[in-house]
């Protein structure tokens, strides 16, 4: 870094090793999310774009009623979605943190058990518990059985009731770990001499955990809100694969992931594939995960607090 | 191992920790479990006895997978797709990253910034220019689409990781090798880059799985049955099969065993290559 002089000779070499990574960053990632926008402004039918519209693709997915429910239905269960996973996944992998940070007993053998379900594909996720859930033959079913408890037993997948919170558990169970890890990363870096003086000050455990641990921990909750929002409001290859593409039953597991991908690709019944209001949806979906984001991450850092 | 609570009522709360994580690591382990005892069961008896572990003799499943379904060929794609991706990520997410972080030049910021913006972006939502451009381009059922856009999406974290990483290495190392007459590509090769291995296995690591684990891109972009990755090619296997679940459970059992060997050998390197970015 200290030979600026010569930076300039150096022109031809720079140039050579920035070009193709930025090349390929314009080609498929700039240029595509700026069409995105750009799409969202036209008629198509499929691959041919037909006309400028202006504002109607959006206007359309308020006010038709066949673009406006799904999308209202699908916009409600996202919301349940993201509440459950804040506090199962998140809720509890900062408590599992809690107690991983202390170092029992197993402490490896615990995190390396915790982490295991994020490093498999949701595909193979959604088929085990798919077939763990299954009414007649499912180890969920036969364990209830086996414990007497068999008036419990339920088709999980298939009751609209309880479809979309044996999704959401499913999601939970494959990446609580993620949270863990990170909420423990964080408690990892809160130097051990300032929890022991709360300690002889007479701080019980929750006042340790409110009033120090939460406040050091906050950047890892900015983090993991962040992710877990985009990823809830992203939702899709769970509810495709356990409950298909249509969400059933009767809808009750339809989510906004699972209305673009019909929009853009056409389902079953209809292959009608309409990006102009498949590209306003996404749009609008983009620009509510970035004000949501950013707002996270103003509201959480001020929480934060310096050591 | 230094616990810093040690007071009378700790044992209690001791033993709550030790049962909230024991009830936690069965949870996470058992439907695992589960998986593979079915994988060497016939489906009669995952019927009759679900709980009871194999004596692991019965490997028809597994014969009957690799015999009657397209396994090895989507394992074949996966690998090919994974590696080619993570090499082109690895290699060009260095280039960008060195440029940056050791020479000052005008755009080096802005630049920076391009890809960190890429951080945030989700490309799930651009599928539709994706797959418009894709088509344009003659890609669409071809394993270059995905290379390509797996190289995209993974460039920003790797460009981040890696800049991080050079930004610490000292000048001083650059300077001994051009008064010595070294010629800049030369003074990456032979003296940065050898030192640069631990971020290149995070880079890897956190590249290399969601690539090998996606679903959603192969889904749009490849119809040939031949040119199906392994989740993808799993789910039309299941389709195929939907009643024969001891077959199931062996194919769940083969895709899952590759990444989970690995991450067992590797836990450590695995979980900061995973959450890179998100503990920093």
């Amino acid at each position: 870094m200290s030979d600026m002089g010569s930076a300039t000779r150096h022109r031809v070499w720079v140039t050579f090793l920035v070009t193709p990574p930025l090349a390929v960053m314009a080609v498929f990632v700039v240029y595509p999310i700026l069409s995105a926008f750009s799409y969202a402004f036209f008629a198509w039918h499929g691959l041919s774009r037909e006309a400028f519209v202006g504002l109607e693709n959006f206007v359309d997915l308020f006010t038709k009623p066949h673009y406006a429910q799904p999308i209202m239905r699908a916009f409600g269960h996202n919301l349940i979605v993201l509440a459950a996973l804040l506090v199962v996944q998140n809720g509890g992998g900062f408590l599992l943190a809690w107690f991983l940070h202390r170092e029992p007993f197993g402490f490896r053998f615990h995190r390396v058990a915790v982490f295991l379900p994020v490093i498999l594909s949701s595909v193979i996720v959604a088929f085990l518990w798919k077939l763990l859930l299954h009414p007649n033959f499912g180890a969920v079913n036969g364990a209830l059985n086996a414990a007497g408890l068999g008036s419990l037993a339920l088709p999980w997948l298939g009751d609209s009731r309880t479809a979309l919170a044996a999704l959401i558990f499913a999601n939970a169970w494959h990446w609580i770990g993620f949270p863990t890890l990170v909420f423990l990363a964080g408690m990892q870096r809160i130097p051990r001499e300032v929890l022991e003086s709360a300690e002889l000050d007479g701080a019980s455990q929750i006042q340790v955990l409110r009033r120090i641990v939460w406040p050091l921990a906050a950047p890892s909750a900015t983090v993991t809100f962040t992710l877990l929002f985009i990823g809830a409001f992203n939702w899709f290859e769970l509810p495709y694969l356990m409950t298909g593409l249509e969400g059933s039953p009767f809808g009750s597991t339809d989510v906004l992931g699972l209305v673009f991908y019909r929009l853009a690709f056409g389902n079953q019944s209809a292959s009608v594939q309409d990006f102009g209001h498949g590209s306003a949806l996404a749009t609008l979906l983009f620009l509510f995960m970035a004000a949501v984001a950013t707002a996270a991450t103003i509201r959480l850092r001020r929480r934060e607090i310096a050591l | 191992m230094t616990r810093w609570f040690a007071r009378p009522g700790d044992l209690a709360s001791a033993g709550m920790v030790q049962l909230v994580l024991i009830l936690n690591s069965a949870l996470m382990l058992y439907p695992i479990v589960i998986m593979v005892f079915a994988a060497f069961k016939p489906t009669a008896e995952i019927f009759a006895r679900p709980f009871a572990p194999p004596d692991f003799s019965h490997v028809d499943n597994f014969v009957r997978i690799v015999e009657e379904a397209n396994f090895l060929r989507y394992l074949g794609n996966s690998i090919l797709v994974t590696g080619v991706s993570v090499a082109l990520i690895l290699v060009l997410g260095t280039m960008a990253a060195y440029a940056i972080a050791r020479y000052r030049f005008a755009l080096a910021t802005p630049i920076f910034l391009i890809f960190l913006a890429g951080l945030m972006l989700p490309l799930k939502l651009a599928i539709i220019p994706l797959f418009v451009q894709m088509n344009g381009l003659g890609l669409i059922d071809s394993r270059l689409s995905l290379i390509l856009i797996y190289a995209a999406m993974g460039l920003p974290s790797t460009v981040f990781i890696m800049t991080g990483f050079l930004r610490t290495l000292p000048g001083e190392l650059e300077d001994a090798a051009r008064i010595d007459g070294a010629s800049e590509p030369r003074i990456m090769w032979s003296i940065m880059l050898p030192l640069c291995k631990p971020p290149l296995v995070i880079a890897g690591i956190h590249n290399a799985v969601p690539v090998w684990n996606d679903f959603f891109f192969p889904l749009i972009f490849i119809q040939s049955d031949a040119r199906k990755t392994l989740p993808q090619g799993l789910t039309t296997f299941i389709g195929e099969y939907a009643t024969d679940w001891g077959m199931l459970f062996a194919g769940l059992t083969i895709a899952a065993l590759p990444i989970t060997l690995v991450y067992i050998v590797l836990s450590r390197q695995f979980i900061a290559g995973m959450t890179q970015g998100a503990v920093k």
